[in-house]
């Protein structure tokens, strides 16, 4: 498995979209994250790796503040998104999440048509001023989750209706939408069979054009072939943090080694 | 170490022999499937039994036996003027048209040919309900310029003939009878031979109002529908967005907490209470505290909305919770917020089971009788239909299952069969709310 070409990859310097320091989570009593610190570039492919319950799916979720729905979580710590605290109090949580879009683990379109879904961000956030530059916004976002060609014939037809590859794009098509900075994907590739996955995995690689797209996945592969920088996670903790074929081929960390050769997880 | 101590293997009997477990468990099978066919076919049984004697008791409440009887409206007798005003119409009271119903009735027997032993009209006129008089009264008043004319009546007959010719009065009860003799009912033979007595489509049993005890035959179940339907619209009117707008709340915004611990146990708590409870509740807050007018249609609104709640709660939020988190992920997701994630997905997903649960809570309410009764919704309500919004909302009325309770309670058994009647009523309209919510559901469901 690790013939991928993960060394070639160059990494060109980018400016840095979030940075988080010394960031702890509490689920009730259960600390969930510790002391993590990172930064995440813009225009990169950032993948977060680690066992089940290693906490990188809550970390992901402290991106966009997704945390503040479930009562008992609590949030210490700060973390920046172009320098601006997103929890500071005058931060508005719904101005984040457009800012920050999220792309979750189950497909999860909503029970409208497929244009409706797309429709749905730009509409509440009032990007369109006219039907045509709706149209316009739904178009492009569809054919940047490279569904377009599939589905621009049945517009109307309910989104639910799509398998389930196809509704995983529409769902990063409606991510893509309300025109964020930063693409939050919550293993957007485990309820999908191979060939949807390939099929999401290019995408994600052409969305870095335009998105930091923070990416968190089981697969070891997957965070191989998308990202260029990899963060692995294991009991709460970032054990380690650095370029993708570095990781990969050379992990400093005998946790991050035992990982990946297999032995833990 | 010898083989012989191994237990045979399993594998070396034939597929085809059953073993005894295998038996066993195929016997206890068959059974479990027969006394589950068993409680079903009982449950049937007791369906059909009961519509049954719904159907054969309550029927004959829709049949009413009616006279037909030309009569003459005399001016010497209703206009003595003879200026057709109608303030002088209005004066001659129901006792001035005795004598022409009596003289039209007689001219009717000896003209139809059926000879009896009754001698005199008076006799006769026992064939027709007390209400006769009434009945040609508000014809006359409505119409005045038929006075002078010969107008041909469809009176009701008394309740005793209209039993007779329904089966429900034989000839061996009346002995004892003081209303009504052998004799009427020989006449009430011929007559019908005749033609003159007819059995027709009992309209007035629908759209009619409640009649004294001792004038069956008149007795309608339109004025307690109309009461009900009023307070329907008031329990609708309020349950449904308080219901709603409670559990949208607890369910999606509230802190879980002690406190939203404390609503919700007290919340199922009140739907299993028992509704006489909410009645003397009603009696207490509405009409002895905030003085609210008694037998009101808006009493009994309020004190049904209370009752419906819980219901209406418990349902709501049920369909609420059924909605799959993710959609509100998704919509937060985007950038949503909670309000908008809430009214723009969740709720439209739950339209479907929060309508079912409220007509289901207004079926219920509806056929609720126990808190009317504290509330005096059980009253004699013999006027007619409200004439206003606010009258109908204000003035006493009854409700349709109070009125049934109140024929049932009445001595006369033609008043056994008007409730067995209006209990077919009240029925048709649960059914139709039910397959109002079904179909609801339907058209919802289809949109996704």
């Amino acid at each position: 498995m690790y013939d991928a070409p993960t060394l070639e990859r160059d990494v060109t310097e980018a400016k840095t979209k979030f940075s988080a320091r010394n960031v702890q989570v509490w689920y009730g009593d259960t600390h969930a994250i510790k002391d993590v610190n990172v930064e995440i570039e813009d225009n990169t492919v950032t993948a977060f790796i680690g066992p089940s319950g290693c906490g990188k799916s809550t970390f992901l979720r402290c991106l966009n503040r997704m945390n503040d729905t479930i009562d008992v979580c609590r949030v210490e710590g700060d973390i920046r998104l172009d320098g601006e605290d997103i929890y500071d109090k005058k931060v508005d949580p719904v101005q984040l999440r457009a800012k920050v879009g999220m792309v979750f683990q189950k497909p999860n379109p909503f029970p409208k048509s497929i244009y409706d879904n797309i429709a749905y961000g730009p509409r509440i956030h009032g990007l369109a001023r006219s039907k045509a530059e709706l149209d316009e916004i739904v178009e492009n976002a569809l054919r940047r989750g490279a569904i377009w060609d599939e589905v621009k014939d049945r517009l109307d037809a309910p989104g639910t209706g799509l398998s389930g590859g196809q509704q995983q794009r529409l769902c990063i098509a409606r991510a893509v939408a309300t025109q964020p900075e930063v693409l939050l994907m919550d293993e957007p590739c485990s309820a999908l069979d191979p060939i949807a996955t390939a099929q999401v995995e290019e995408l994600i690689d052409e969305l870095r054009a335009n998105f930091s797209v923070i990416i968190v996945t089981h697969s070891m592969q997957q965070a191989a072939r998308v990202s260029q920088k990899t963060a692995f996670f294991h009991l709460g903790e970032l054990v380690e943090f650095g370029e993708t074929g570095h990781i990969f081929t050379n992990p400093e960390d005998e946790r991050t080694e035992s990982y990946i050769t297999g032995r833990i997880g | 170490m010898t083989d012989a101590s191994l237990p045979e293997p399993r594998h070396a009997r034939s597929l085809r022999d059953v073993d005894a477990r295998t038996n066993r468990r195929n016997r206890a099978e068959a059974r479990f499937r027969a006394y589950g066919i068993a409680a079903v076919s009982i449950g049937l049984v007791f369906l059909v039994v009961l519509l049954g004697a719904i159907l054969i008791n309550g029927v004959g409440a829709f049949q009413q036996t009616f006279v037909n009887v030309p009569v003459y409206l005399d001016p010497a007798k209703l206009d003595k003027n003879g200026e057709r005003n109608i303030e002088d119409i209005k004066k001659v009271s129901t006792f001035g048209y005795n004598p022409l119903v009596e003289n039209a009735l007689l001219e009717t027997v000896q003209a139809s040919g059926a000879d009896t032993e009754l001698d005199s009209a008076a006799e006769m006129k026992k064939l027709l309900s007390a209400s006769a008089a009434a009945q040609i009264r508000d014809t006359v008043i409505a119409n005045p310029e038929l006075i002078g004319q010969t107008v041909e009546f469809r009176l009701l007959a008394a309740s005793r003939v209209d039993g007779y010719l329904k089966g429900r009065v034989k000839r061996e009860d009346v002995t004892r009878d003081k209303n009504i003799d052998v004799a009427h009912l020989d006449l009430t033979d011929k007559l019908h031979d005749a033609g003159v007595i007819t059995k027709g489509f009992n309209l007035a049993f629908i759209t009619g109002a409640d009649a004294s005890e001792s004038r069956p035959e008149q007795a309608g179940l339109g004025v307690s529908m109309l009461g009900s339907f009023f307070m329907m619209l008031v329990v609708l009117g309020l349950s449904l967005p308080i219901g709603v707008a409670a559990s949208i709340y607890l369910e999606e915004f509230a802190p879980q907490n002690r406190f939203t611990d404390l609503i919700e146990v007290n919340i199922s708590n009140l739907a299993a209470v028992p509704s006489i409870v909410f009645g003397i509740l009603g009696l207490a807050a509405f009409i002895q505290f905030a003085h609210l007018p008694q037998s009101a249609p808006l009493v009994g609104g309020l004190t049904l909305t209370l009752m419906t709640l819980p219901t209406i709660v418990i349902s709501t939020r049920a369909s609420l919770k059924s909605v799959p988190p993710s959609i509100r992920d998704a919509a937060l997701g985007v950038g949503a917020s909670k309000m908008q994630a809430v009214f723009h997905h969740v709720l439209p997903m739950a339209m479907p089971g929060i309508l079912t649960g409220t007509i289901i809570g207004l079926a219920q309410a509806l056929g609720e009788t126990a808190p009317l009764l504290l509330i005096g919704m059980v009253g004699y309500i013999a006027t007619n239909a409200p004439d206003g919004l606010a009258s109908g909302f204000l003035d006493p009325n009854s409700a349709m299952p109070a009125q049934i309770f109140e024929w049932a309670k009445r001595a006369d058994p033609a008043y056994y069969e008007r409730a067995w009647g209006g209990i077919i009523i009240l029925l048709v309209f649960l059914m139709t709310m039910n397959i109002i919510a079904i179909i609801l559901r339907r058209r919802f469901e289809r949109r996704w």
